[in-house]
């Protein structure tokens, strides 16, 4: 895998700036006002207890719903109104909260579907499974093959996803996003339900990813000591508001998120 | 001990990402092959005509469907009106121009059952499950209407029937009065197998992973880039070409001629039966569902007399028609619960089983 080298995105730059969001689902508010941005290269946290709008803010950012209020700005361009394979094929990948795998297809077969919007040979070949459709495969799965060994998971290459443990069934997720060569990776709650090691194993993925290449990240997670340690910097959220931002000693000091997390004394 | 992984290394990621990896697989589908080609020249009339060849017409049929619901998980009950397009454009295609040789109309026709199949799938990018079965019960109804209101579809026959004109290739003929049931096998074996390995090709490589994408996880697979509804058109006019190619055999190479009753809301829930039997989402699935529901029981209706006799029982033959029926019921309700994923899964299963026998694991 190699970075890609974009000149006009370089590592600090805004990549993709959230300006006065609101999402309002009839009278509900899921967000109120959200403004942050993130930047080119950087591990960026979103926080906040549950049902502070976290969720919604990703599916905001990756097509799935359309901001009623405010915009989003990705590498400059305003957001339109869009689906989320367009947003995807924009540059935009996710993992989930609960894991949402091929559970009926192999570890190799998950992550060769992530690829699928970097194939284009065409009908007539896949049908003879020859020529530029075989070469496609073979290239394509040299690149799955990297990742297979970056994430260590190269003993259940061939083992339907359905029969993994939620560990690496989190891991081959992880796989498959990466496998769309993302400038944005989306992490929803990648440690949730998981014990320590694998914890340590999965933050080191993340970093490792982060450094070797530069993708941006921007994760969701409820393990404190994992988010102060992995991200640049942190965005809190509380009933669909932000109420802090900046990075994460700044944060970890600041009382309205230490209310937020403990309540307040009445 | 003949049946063993050992040995077989792949150097290659094109040898790995094989269809049959293992040697003794490559061997056993040749030998198959070999007795199915065999068989036309070894096998009765009787064996050719009513057992061969519509066992494998349902089973293109069976692939046709499982590509639909099996490998993209939408469910159809148009399967038979599906195949009657093919059929009634087969016809067409080949009164209007003779002078074509009838196997290039048979694969042409396919392609109208196609458009139309892609057509009666639109909604499935917004309903899925029972809801666009009951959808796509909207494309039988329309199309059998259509099959008995336009004379047109069959150039004003009197009848209203289909019939299977004389029609040869290389001057021997294939299809009509004429043609012995050895050489219509000929042609739907030849037919089937391309067709099958088409699909194998397809269901194995992107196209494939995209639809099953679709099937397990449709939100996640739209977050990844795969267009929802091109994709799933796509299975519905890959799925319907099937269906219309094995409509255009089951009329002119099986049966000879046939109204636009055959085309019925039963012959859907039939194909369909095959499918859940046999295994969803697996090409071999197909042809043991169409074998199990098909051949068994016309396999009973022998072997249940010549059983019972020796006992000094003689039954009648509506007798053995209702055996038949409640055995071929008992052992569908048998398979479903031992392995709700088909005869495919057991197959799998047996096959797995058998690379470590005589250890367990």
């Amino acid at each position: 895998m190699r970075a890609p080298d974009n000149p006009v995105f370089a590592k600090g730059d805004v990549l993709l700036a959230v300006e006065n969001v609101s999402l309002g689902f009839g009278g509900v508010k899921a967000l109120t006002d959200v403004s942050f941005d993130i930047r080119k290269s950087e591990i960026r946290a979103i926080i906040g207890p549950n049902g502070a709008g976290k969720t919604s803010m990703l599916n905001c950012i990756n097509g799935f719903y359309y901001p009623t209020e405010g915009r989003i700005t990705f590498k400059g361009v305003k957001r339109p109104k869009m689906r989320p394979y367009e947003a995807a094929r924009g540059g935009i990948a996710r993992t989930f909260q609960n894991v949402a795998l091929f559970k009926s297809m192999s570890t190799l077969d998950n992550i060769m579907a992530g690829r699928s919007i970097k194939m284009d040979s065409n009908f007539f070949w896949q049908l003879f499974r020859h020529g530029p459709a075989m070469k496609e495969e073979v290239a394509h799965r040299r690149f799955v093959e990297e990742i297979i060994d970056f994430l260590e998971i190269q003993h259940i290459r061939k083992t339907p996803v359905g029969r993994l443990p939620y560990g690496l069934q989190k891991r081959v997720e992880l796989g498959r996003a990466l496998a769309m060569e993302p400038e944005l990776l989306l992490l929803d709650e990648p440690m949730a339900g998981m014990n320590l090691e694998e914890k340590e194993d999965m933050s080191r993925f993340i970093l490792e990813v982060n450094q070797q290449y530069g993708t941006t990240i921007a994760l969701i997670e409820h393990d404190m000591g994992v988010v102060m340690d992995l991200s640049d910097r942190v965005v809190v959220l509380e009933y669909g508001r932000k109420i802090a931002d900046g990075t994460p000693s700044e944060v970890k000091g600041d009382q309205r998120v230490i209310d937020a997390y403990l309540g307040v004394a009445h | 001990m003949l049946y063993r992984e050992a040995g077989q290394f792949k150097t290659n990621y094109v040898a790995d990402s094989a269809i049959f990896p293992l040697r003794q697989d490559r061997i056993g589908l040749g030998l198959i092959i070999i007795a199915a080609y065999a068989l036309a020249f070894m096998g009765s009339d009787f064996l050719l005509q009513a057992v061969l060849i519509p066992f494998l017409v349902f089973s293109l049929a069976s692939i046709g469907l499982n590509i639909l619901t099996g490998y993209t998980g939408l469910l159809s009950l148009g399967t038979g009106a599906f195949m009657g397009v093919g059929a009634y454009a087969c016809y067409k295609l080949m009164t209007a121009f003779p002078e074509v040789n009838v196997i290039v109309w048979i694969f042409v026709s396919g392609f109208f059952s196609a458009a139309i199949g892609a057509l009666f799938g639109l909604p499935s990018l917004r309903i899925k499950g029972f809801y666009l079965a009951v959808a796509t019960l909207a494309a039988q109804f329309f199309l059998q209407w259509c099959f008995i209101r336009i004379p047109w579809l069959v150039n004003y026959n009197v009848s209203g029937a289909l019939d299977a004109p004389l029609r040869t290739l290389f001057g021997t003929p294939i299809m009509g009065p004429n043609a012995t049931p050895q050489t219509r096998y000929l042609v739907v074996l030849t037919i089937v197998i391309l067709l099958t390995w088409l699909a194998s090709n397809l269901v194995h490589g992107r196209i494939g992973r995209m639809w099953i994408a679709i099937r397990d996880m449709d939100l996640a697979a739209e977050l990844m880039g795969i267009r929802p509804l091109q994709t799933k058109l796509l299975a519905f006019a890959v799925s319907s070409y099937y269906c219309g190619v094995a409509g255009a055999l089951l009329v002119f190479l099986w049966y000879g001629g046939a109204e636009y009753d055959v085309f019925n809301i039963n012959q859907s829930f039939f194909i369909l039966f095959m499918v859940i039997i046999g295994g969803l989402g697996s090409l071999i699935g197909s042809f043991f569902g169409a074998a199990l529901i098909f051949i068994l029981p016309i396999v009973l209706g022998i072997v249940l007399p010549a059983m019972l006799s020796p006992f000094g029982i003689s039954v009648g033959a509506d007798v053995i028609e209702h055996l038949r029926f409640m055995i071929v019921g008992a052992l569908i309700i048998f398979f479903l619960i031992v392995e709700p994923h088909g005869l495919a899964r057991l197959w799998q299963i047996g096959k797995q089983k058998l690379l470590v026998w005589p250890f367990p694991y």
